[in-house]
């Protein structure tokens, strides 16, 4: 499997930093190119379409479907609407997002690498730029070789200016997610959206310029932490692109084998599975950091294979399990009985289990909500005919898209009223209305007075939407007095 | 350098050199890393020249761009000054009285009171406006010169007892009892007898022979002030006797003290300390406390489109 032959060990300058080694991938058609076509659609569907599709909300709420409203602290996703204090909703995205990540290495390995992952994504994206501008693989490598002319010159800025509106296209999508799209849209083009909006657009542009069009594979070797983790997850029973040197080796031209029957393996050291890898990697030198599991090797290899009258999977999704298996001469196991093992039940149970857990969630969330802040200082107030004051910061959460009609109302404290900054204390009484406007928090200062001579106590003030019994919250608060604790 | 080879285990080959057995794979960073660090490099010197960096003795190098956080602050602060100025002038013209028909203005007078209140009056109101012995609590609905707005800010411009300020609230309660230096106009039992009576008014002691005793010393010397229920006389200062809240505490020593050789804060005129709009926010800020008088409810929405000079108008 190895090939220290293939190293040269001759004596020359060494250095300590190494040149990258361009990848000119051949195109290659097949299954697994077939499967990275329709992902690769289907992510930057998602990605340039999702800030364009409109949800209505009423006339108090933005109509845009997905939109992260950092100024006003929303987030809204379809019909759902998260409030900051609501954070644990996102934050159960994620988590299940990473467990998510988890399942499916523990299923079919590094798949997110292969397919899904933005970095695979837009370098997939460039190659197919670099094959239409400068041809496929021996095209590409003799432009690559070729002297500095005019001719190479113009190519190369024709192909990064293509780089570079692919690379705007890619940052500029990315602010349509915090503003309402089409209004900033029409301010990004007329000069007058915010200057976060052009700097951000700036940095992605230039990260999808330099990740997506010259640092491509570099990122998955170099810089990623995942394809790190990932190796740490993998095990014998994890689905891997594995080249079945038992079958392959010793490799050997079509005529060498005619010629000596027997003597070789069905590798026929063509290559073309080394001319289509994205990551420039020979997969025929056993796992490594650089495979993505992207599967064009064994597109690759299958056609050869089908050319040469071989049987297909030369190179093949396989387990290392299943590798001893085979070298030994018993059939493979099936690719789905392998997907249904303790571990990857284990993942999907889990991640199932918070995915309910955040639907129950928001299934008996209120859109009401009451917290109260009590005046320390002064604690209380004595007032001139004996009776006791205390002073309150009541807030009062409307988390829907239209003015409701609330009422506070004191729970406890016998004879106590209560009043707010803008009445006079003779119109006090133990509960008031007030009318909070849509999608807002709003502060109420409440003093409420307690009859002389009452104890210091806890008592509790309840929120309740007028019409809408379910919408209720209810805050417990302490009443101080100079009598104290009775 | 003769002694490259491939090591079996990771299939790497090594640098060449070999210490005591010990070999180095060859494992050159990539190149770009290298591009990066230098970049960074450059990114810092560039740094260095364009802001304060290099520190000297006294002060470190100013940077080409000329910033420091102080003039950070300072920029600051004068965009705040500039989204301030249209509500001060919007407060330096109107009369006081008027506030409470303009909400967001007296909203902001509030929030600028209760700045200024931090800074100004804590020291003897208290964080909270609380007060204590001797110093008056301005959340309460008991006020010994007048609680509305306007009343107030008059307190605030000219001080209590302030001395050299004409306009100052002035009153002296006499020395009833026989100290040095007093005027003696009350023997020590007649002292005890009035006692009762004030304390029997707030129901804090029962009537008794004592306290009818002492009504008679009141209606002659106390009542022309207090008032002939103790409830006070606003245009002297004289606290209400009758109700719950006490300056000077409201024990039979301290009553007793405060007829026999009285105290008398002073609060310092403010009109020659803060200009006109902090001391209309800072009356504001008592006003809102929650002892207000001559509570107006704020004007409805519908109402606020009003011309200020209709407002005038409607309020005489």
């Amino acid at each position: 499997m190895n090939r220290p032959e293939a190293i040269k060990t001759e004596d020359r300058p060494l250095s300590l930093y190494a040149k990258r080694e361009p990848v000119f991938n051949r195109r290659i058609d097949g299954r697994f190119r077939r499967i990275k076509w329709a992902i690769m659609v289907i992510c930057l569907a998602i990605y340039w379409g999702t800030p364009w599709i409109r949800w209505d909300r009423g006339p108090y709420s933005p109509d845009q479907a997905v939109l992260i409203d950092l100024a006003h602290r929303r987030f809204y996703m379809f019909s759902i609407e998260i409030w900051p204090q609501e954070f644990y909703f996102v934050a159960g995205l994620l988590i299940m997002a990473g467990i998510g990540l988890f399942l499916v290495t523990s299923a079919v390995g590094r798949a997110w690498c292969g397919y899904a992952c933005p970095q695979t994504v837009w370098t997939d994206l460039f190659q197919h730029v670099d094959r239409f501008f400068d041809g496929d693989r021996n095209a590409r490598f003799r432009l690559y070789k070729a002297p500095w002319g005019p001719a190479k010159i113009a190519r190369r800025l024709a192909k990064w200016t293509v780089y570079l509106a692919i690379s705007f296209a890619t940052g500029g999508a990315w602010i349509f997610y915090f503003a309402d799209a089409p209004t900033l849209q029409h301010a990004f083009w007329t000069g007058t959206a915010a200057p976060v909006a052009y700097g951000t657009t700036f940095v992605l542009t230039m990260t999808t310029f330099v990740l997506g069009g010259f640092m491509r594979e570099q990122v998955c070797i170099y810089m990623c932490p995942w394809p790190r983790i990932q190796t740490a997850m993998l095990d014998e029973k994890s689905l891997i692109v594995t080249y079945k040197d038992w079958r392959g080796e010793p490799r050997g031209s079509v005529k060498k084998a005619e010629k000596n029957p027997g003597q070789f393996g069905d590798c026929i050291d063509c290559n073309q599975c080394v001319a289509v890898c994205p990551t420039g990697i020979d997969i025929r030198e056993g796992p490594q950091i650089g495979c993505i599991t992207c599967g064009l090797c064994i597109d690759a290899c299958d056609r050869v294979m089908d050319e040469t009258g071989r049987p297909r999977g030369l190179i093949d999704y396989a387990t290392l399990e299943d590798a001893e298996r085979e070298k030994a001469g018993q059939p493979p196991t099936r690719h789905l009985k392998l997907i249904w093992r303790p571990r990857t039940i284990l993942y999907f149970g889990v991640w199932s289990a918070i995915g309910l857990g955040l639907l129950f969630l928001l299934g008996i969330r209120v859109h009401t909500d009451l917290t109260v802040a009590k005046d320390r200082s002064p604690p209380y107030i004595l007032m001139s005919d004996g009776s006791v004051r205390n002073a309150y910061t009541l807030r009062l959460r409307n988390m829907e898209g239209r003015p409701r009609r609330m009422e506070i109302a004191i729970q406890g404290l016998p004879g106590a009223a209560m009043w707010t900054e803008d009445m006079a204390r003779d119109q006090a009484r133990r509960s008031l209305i007030r009318t909070v406007p849509a999608d807002e928090t709003q502060g109420v200062r409440v003093y409420v007075v307690a009859p002389a001579g009452s104890a210091a106590q806890e008592f509790a003030f309840t929120l309740q939407a007028v019409g809408e019994p379910r919408e209720a919250d209810r805050s417990e608060v302490q009443f101080d007095s100079p009598e104290g604790e009775r | 350098m003769a002694n490259k080879r491939v090591d079996e285990a990771t299939n790497t080959e090594t640098v060449g050199h070999e210490w005591d057995g010990i070999e180095e794979l060859n494992t050159p960073l990539p190149r770009w890393w290298l591009w990066t660090f230098y970049a960074t490099i450059v990114f810092a010197i560039g740094y260095v020249i364009a802001y304060p960096a290099l520190p000297g003795i006294h002060k470190a190098t100013a940077g080409l761009l000329g910033w420091s956080s102080r003039g950070q602050l300072d920029n600051e602060l004068a965009s705040a000054a500039a989204d301030r100025a249209r509500t001060v002038a919007a407060l330096r013209d109107m009369p006081i009285e008027e506030l409470p028909r303009h909400p967001e203005l007296m909203h902001a007078a509030v929030a600028g009171g209760a700045a200024a209140f931090k800074v100004n009056c804590v020291q003897c109101h208290g964080a909270g406006a609380a007060g204590s012995n001797g110093f008056p609590n301005l959340n309460d609905d008991d006020w010994l010169w007048g609680g509305d707005l306007k009343t107030i800010e008059a307190t605030l411009t000219n001080g209590v007892r302030q001395p050299g300020d004409a306009a100052t609230r002035m009153s002296q309660m006499p020395v009833f009892g026989p100290s040095a230096g007093g005027d003696g106009l009350l023997a020590p039992n007649q002292i005890q007898d009035v006692t009762s009576f004030v304390l029997s008014l707030s129901g804090k002691e029962k009537a008794s022979a004592a306290s009818r005793r002492g009504m008679a010393v009141f209606e002659a010397n106390c009542a022309v002030c207090h008032g002939p229920g103790g409830t006070g006389g606003r245009q002297f200062g004289a606290p209400n006797l009758s109700d719950a809240i006490w300056l000077y505490a409201g024990t039979r020593a301290a009553v007793g003290a405060q007829i026999a050789n009285p105290r008398h804060g002073v609060m310092p005129a403010w009109g020659n300390r803060l200009d006109p709009v902090t001391i209309k926010m800072l009356a504001a800020y008592v006003h809102s406390l929650g002892g207000g008088e001559e509570f107006t409810a704020p004007a409805a929405p519908a109402q606020m489109g009003m011309k200020p000079e209709a407002e005038a108008t409607a309020a005489r």
